[in-house]
């Protein structure tokens, strides 16, 4: 990467650019807070075309901190690299250093728009390397299916309005992150948070559904249902999104197997891979629903896959919502106290914390219950020596979860494999040749999102 | 770190290298004592304790579902390109519902290539390398983790492939699987194993200039001391642990 690129990025070579090269040759501008007209004079009057552009880190389009090298001959894009790692955090060398329960914390905040996601995938994970998948309350399970495809609902409609706002369809923005609201209100309704929930927890549910929230979730389905109308007025037949979408970011079923892409730019081209179809988890067999393709393997394929699987989440969370209502009120914790959190979570006048009841318990009757949640609260759980690999279907791909025990109460190595991570290196196959003005489009129609790319 | 890599790819990756065999069960850690207590103020007399950690142990035949079709096909094509089973695979260990093959380094890319092209097999997606850092599996620190998946007949395996600390080099699948370059890249980047071939194996997350690989066991996490209502709490890799 560097050999190629290394040449006129300029002395700043950020984290994992592939810089670190050989000093820069020929002639270096620099942008910052300048304006592009005097650069475009200055290189005209050297009478070269062909140039190295950094776009981003810091580009409104580039969602979030991802840095594009782009080697461009006029418009044409000769070469693009992507430069990742701006947002690393270390998330799976600190989850190392907590307890399994407390490992939802931190991994919630990878991709921080499909938050409940990696909870699942997570979660799933430490329940095969402890056995007690069986064990979940269904109840649980079809919450988490519930919350799941909210997720999606509300991470693809996230994807729409950026990349609507990036082609100029501001309207397409607007209506998105209204109809995102409303997810994310029944989120903070249900889990206290709008994102960063650490709702899905080894065994079962942090705490089970408020009073009411079956109701919410019903009364905002027809309200999201007719945003999502909307954006497919706004966008499906519109001349100008079709002229800017149609036969852009082409990547084709070999290059997806190749690059190991996965979601909706793998469905795009025709194949109906969907890990709730092939390797269901949560129960997703259960459910009737069917998976969505495409057969342009281009942008407008995926935006297209995008709006009919939103309409196909909410028909899962519709019927969660019967399923739930016919399994009445229940349990969402396992039933093994070796294992369950020993306190479900709950409002109290000073916002939300452990139970009234539950302090009451352990404080004023039963000093049992309270060494057993001392123990379990600052001990935590073992979980017997082996690892797995747990995959979710993510909006974005495959969500992978690999964890390690090596019998302790902390993970020994957790390591997720992120779609978006994954996605990105399909950029230089998608944009090399196109034009800069493409490029845009072809990075939205991945949906990278850098939280889960970096970690 | 390209410069590097160029050298290297002229190597005939991990050839002639001395390769520790996969032992019974892998031994991951000895733990001793309990609570953190030591020497004389430890009334409590379990501060003799002592405790091996050991991974699953490996399978033996019959391995249950479509493990053992795996296994066959495998060998077989493996035969066909002549190369022996045993000679290229340590061990294989079934838990959990998921099949693990210990492949010896200096074989990973054929048997990754058998695994995908075999129409039997078809392996076509490497969805994750990544790595794990095992100081206690004396000779066999690093582990590279490669985990496949089969869209064609719907199966996952996991390929494990290990290496000294002292001798950290693996032959890199890109060849195989292009997937593979990121995750390479950030295995090289968070462990330091070198994936010999890798078309240009630069640190992806940290920057080009950081010291160190820091997803290993004995890489600090780092922190500092927090101060909170006239109590300090301490970094989280220097509190107590109950392990």
């Amino acid at each position: 990467m560097s050999e190629t690129i290394a040449p006129g990025i300029g002395p700043d070579a950020g984290p994992g650019g592939g810089g670190g090269g050989p000093a820069a040759e020929g002639n270096v501008f620099t942008a910052t807070g300048g304006d592009w007209g005097d650069i475009a004079e200055e290189a005209a009057a050297l009478g070269q075309e062909r140039i190295v552009v950094n776009m981003g880190p810091q580009h409104p389009s580039t969602h979030g901190v991802l840095r594009l090298i782009l080697e461009i001959d006029g418009e044409t894009v000769t070469e693009a690299r992507c430069g990742i790692g701006y947002l690393h955090t270390g998330i799976e060398k600190n989850m190392e250093f907590r307890n399994w329960t407390q490992g939802v914390t931190f991994c919630t905040r990878m991709d921080y728009l499909t938050p409940l996601y990696q909870e699942a995938a997570y979660c799933l994970g430490v329940e095969r390397l402890l056995g007690i998948t069986d064990e979940v309350p269904e109840r649980a399970s079809v919450i988490r299916v519930m919350m799941m495809e909210l997720n999606r609902v509300a991470s693809h409609l996230v994807a729409l309005a950026t990349g609507g706002m990036e082609i100029g369809a501001l309207t397409v923005m607007t209506v998105g992150f209204r109809e995102r609201e409303q997810v994310l209100r029944l989120f903070e309704l249900i889990t206290g948070l709008r994102m960063n929930h650490a709702y899905i927890r080894p065994g079962g549910l942090a705490q089970d559904l408020p009073p009411g929230a079956l109701d919410s979730v019903r009364d905002a389905i027809p309200t999201i249902r007719r945003g999502i109308s909307d954006i497919e007025k706004l966008a499906n037949e519109n001349p100008v999104v079709k002229a800017r979408l149609v036969g852009v970011g082409y990547l084709d079923l070999t290059g997806c197997m190749a690059l190991g892409i996965t979601g909706p730019v793998l469905r795009s081209t025709g194949l109906p891979h969907d890990l709730r179809k092939s390797q269901p988890y949560c129960g997703y067999e259960t459910y009737d629903f069917d998976v969505v393709t495409w057969d342009t393997c281009d942008a407008y394929g995926r935006l297209r896959i995008r709006i009919e699987e939103m309409k196909v989440s909410l028909d899962i969370v519709e019927q969660c919502l019967e399923r739930l209502q016919a399994i009445g009120p229940g349990s969402v914790m396992i039933a093994n106290k070796k294992i369950a959190w020993p306190a479900q979570l709950a409002i109290g006048a000073d916002g939300m914390g452990n139970s009234l009841d539950h302090i009451r318990e352990i404080m004023g009757t039963s000093m049992e219950a309270l060494i057993h949640h001392f123990k379990l609260v600052t001990e935590g759980f073992a979980v017997p020596a082996g690892q797995v690999y747990q995959a979710v279907e993510s909006p974005r791909g495959e969500l992978g979860a690999h964890l390690v025990s090596d019998g302790g109460t902390r993970p020994y190595r957790a390591h997720f494999r992120d779609p978006s991570f994954v996605n990105l290196q399909a950029v230089a196959a998608m944009c090399e040749g196109g034009q800069v003005a493409d490029v845009i489009v072809a990075v939205a129609s991945l949906d990278p999102v850098m939280g889960g790319v970096d970690r | 770190m390209s410069d590097q890599t160029g050298e290297q790819a002229g190597e005939q990756p991990g050839g002639g290298l001395p390769v520790t065999p996969a032992a019974e069960a892998q031994i991951v850690d000895v733990r001793t004592g309990m609570f953190g207590v030591r020497g004389p103020g430890d009334t409590s007399g379990y501060g003799g304790l002592v405790r091996t950690v050991a991974m699953p142990a490996p399978a033996t035949r019959p391995f249950g579902g479509y493990f053992d079709e795996v296994a066959d096909r495998l060998t077989t094509a493996l035969a066909v390109a002549g190369r022996s089973f045993d000679g290229c695979v340590e061990a294989v260990v079934v838990d959990r519902d998921e099949m693990t093959f210990h492949v010896r380094r200096e074989h990973v890319v054929d048997v990754c290539r058998q695994l995908r092209d075999d129409p039997d097999l078809r392996f076509e997606m490497c969805v994750s390398v990544s790595g794990v850092h095992y100081p206690h599996d004396a000779g066999r620190e690093l582990h590279a983790l490669y985990h496949l998946l089969s869209i064609t007949h719907n199966r996952r395996v996991r390929l494990e492939v290990s290496c000294p600390d002292a001798d950290p080099h693996i032959p890199s699948v890109v060849e195989i699987y292009p997937t593979a370059d990121w995750h390479e890249r950030e295995t090289w980047d968070f462990f330091g194993i070198v994936f010999d071939g890798h078309p240009a194996l630069a640190r992806i997350q940290m920057p080009d200039d950081w010291p160190g690989h820091p997803q290993r066991k004995d890489y600090p996490l780092g922190g500092i001391p927090v101060e909170y209502k006239g109590a300090t709490i301490p970094p989280p890799d220097v509190r107590r642990a109950y392990t």
